[in-house]
């Protein structure tokens, strides 16, 4: 069992922040690193790794510092995101290649274990440069997992996969998690993370913005203002009648068409088509202002 | 020296394409070799040239920048060294062992090549072919701790090292001496030129200092290279591009 702390790290490139202040606690089980691209996710698990020190706070395994720590591999298994790995060699001869470089004193036994646990077996022996993009995605879990770590870091690991090496992985993970492993995972996808993450932790722009198990998660992005652009037959009467109605917060038509924000979705949504079938008012176009995955994370951010 | 960082890297040298560059050039120079006893009929003086401008300021730096970049920098640029950073494992372990297969490299494909090129060229009974290939043995080391440092440091360590191999040892060298001075080819020639004694003078084997001079300098800057190069990997930073 172990635990990764971060507490009040920023990391800084120039005058950029990557990531502001950030304090969690990654413990055993799975954890989803949640945030849309660009959000420090990968600055994060680089630091979380001991590829990055810190500007400023501390990241700890178990108590001990990970940057300038190469004893700290020992528990550490990690998946990056980057494609390259040394292509000219097969599988099996790679992953064989990282267990010797743990220096585990039955190098072979730990490969074919690792192989076996991400079901490489049969491809095991053609070079790495053919697979792919999924069977790569596989060998590198394969490297990460042959000394049998305490913790795996997983930078991005569903992107490009199909949905049944998807499914696989998350049920690889589970089963990771069950054993009593600490495993994180990032990922700027909120159905990826809610099927299989215990805990979610939220980052955007560089800022921890939320924390939980995903129901909270989910409440909190349901539960924000939405807002809609509608055009109809009789903007000005059907603005009236939403309004009258309360169903939403505001209604803005000085733009042509009508900005509603609404805090309760579902009570709108329902009341939307009864409101202009009662007023005799034409709907022509109801459309969701900002159901980007980024406008939800920005209201998480500015909440 | 771990074994295993020892085969990936030597796989990773040879495996890519650019591999190919380290046979094209020494087979280049086998053929200016050839060109230059046909048409000097074998004279040692003709043939110190060819090693000392061609083989020893040309080819050799170029090698060692292409060895060195292929033992290191490639691993960097593509992300790929992460696999052997994320070990148990002492940075130095690795730079050595990355090391050796890059001074195993530029032995097989620089040095034995200049030294063939100077037998082919023309010798009197094998000495300027072991001056040569001594200086080129001591210049391939120097060369590669630096390169290889550089590689390290920068990712434009192909840049900086071209403009060092070709505009600092070559171009700049020729206009004003006292940069001459300080180049790891004159050093290493300060070992051929004491190696020849007073042939040294007649087929042009001449450095620009001292042999204890040439022997401290260039012990100074590959020992430099090297410490500045595991503090360098054990502080590298990997990122993956946000």
């Amino acid at each position: 069992m172990s635990t990764l702390e971060l507490v009040g790290v920023s990391r800084w490139y120039g005058d950029v922040v990557a990531v502001n202040d950030v304090t969690m606690t990654v413990g055993p089980g799975v954890t989803g690193l949640l945030g849309p691209n660009g959000a420090g996710k990968s600055t994060l698990i680089s630091m979380m790794g001991g590829f990055l020190p810190p500007s400023s706070g501390t990241v700890t395994l178990d108590g001990a510092p990970v940057w300038r720590a190469t004893e700290a591999y020992r528990s550490i298994g990690l998946v990056p995101e980057t494609e390259a790995m040394y292509d000219m060699v097969t599988g099996w001869e790679f992953v064989l290649a990282n267990a010797k470089l743990h220096g585990l004193t039955h190098p072979a036994d730990a490969a074919r274990a690792a192989i076996a646990q991400v079901d490489m077996a049969d491809a095991q022996d053609r070079d790495i440069s053919g697979y792919s993009k999924g069977m790569k995605q596989r060998i590198k879990m394969a490297t990460a997992l042959v000394h049998d770590p305490t913790v795996l870091l997983l930078d991005e690991p569903f992107n490009g996969m199909d949905p049944r090496q998807r499914l696989h992985l998350m049920e690889l993970l589970q089963s990771l998690a069950a054993q009593g492993r600490t495993v994180l995972f990032s990922s700027h996808i909120l159905e990826e993370v809610e099927q299989i993450a215990g805990t979610i932790e939220v980052v955007v722009a560089g800022r921890h913005a939320a924390s939980g198990d995903f129901r909270r998660i989910r409440k909190l992005m349901t539960e924000r203002p939405h807002q809609y652009t509608i055009r109809s037959s009789d903007d000005r009467a059907l603005a009236a009648a939403i309004i009258a109605d309360g169903s939403a917060d505001s209604v803005d038509v000085s733009s042509g068409a009508l900005a509603v924000q609404a805090s309760d979705f579902g009570r709108f949504v329902r009341a939307l088509p009864r409101l202009a079938r009662d007023r005799g008012v034409r709907l022509l176009e109801v459309t969701p202002a900002d159901e980007s995955l980024e406008s939800v994370f920005a209201y998480l951010v500015a909440r | 020296m771990n074994v295993t960082v020892m085969q990936l890297t030597a796989r990773n040298l040879l495996g890519r394409r650019r591999a190919m560059l380290l046979v094209i050039l020494p087979v280049l120079l086998f053929v200016l070799a050839g060109l230059t006893r046909w048409a000097s009929d074998g004279s040692a003086a003709s043939s110190s040239q060819l090693a000392n401008g061609f083989a020893m300021g040309t080819l050799l730096p170029l090698m060692c920048l292409l060895v060195s970049t292929g033992v290191i920098g490639a691993e960097i640029d593509d992300g790929s060294i992460v696999y052997m950073l994320a070990k148990p494992l002492r940075r130095r372990v690795i730079l050595f062992s990355k090391l050796v297969v890059a001074l195993a490299a530029v032995l097989v494909f620089a040095v034995v090549p200049t030294m063939v090129a100077v037998a082919i060229a023309g010798d009197e009974g094998g000495r300027l072919t072991l001056a040569y290939g001594a200086s080129a043995a001591l210049a391939g080391i120097a060369y590669t701790a630096i390169f290889v440092t550089l590689g390290i440091a920068t990712r434009n360590a192909v840049v900086f090292g071209l403009l060092y191999a070709l505009l600092w040892e070559t171009v700049l060298g020729g206009y004003v001496p006292g940069i001459r001075a300080v180049s790891v080819r004159q050093w290493a020639l300060s070992v051929g030129e004491r190696m020849l004694g007073t042939d040294a003078g007649p087929w042009a084997v001449t450095s620009e200092v001292g042999l204890t001079t040439g022997l401290i300098m260039l012990t100074l800057v590959t020992a430099g290279a090297v410490s500045l190069g595991i503090r360098k990997l054990q502080t590298l930073t990997l990122t993956s591009a946000e």
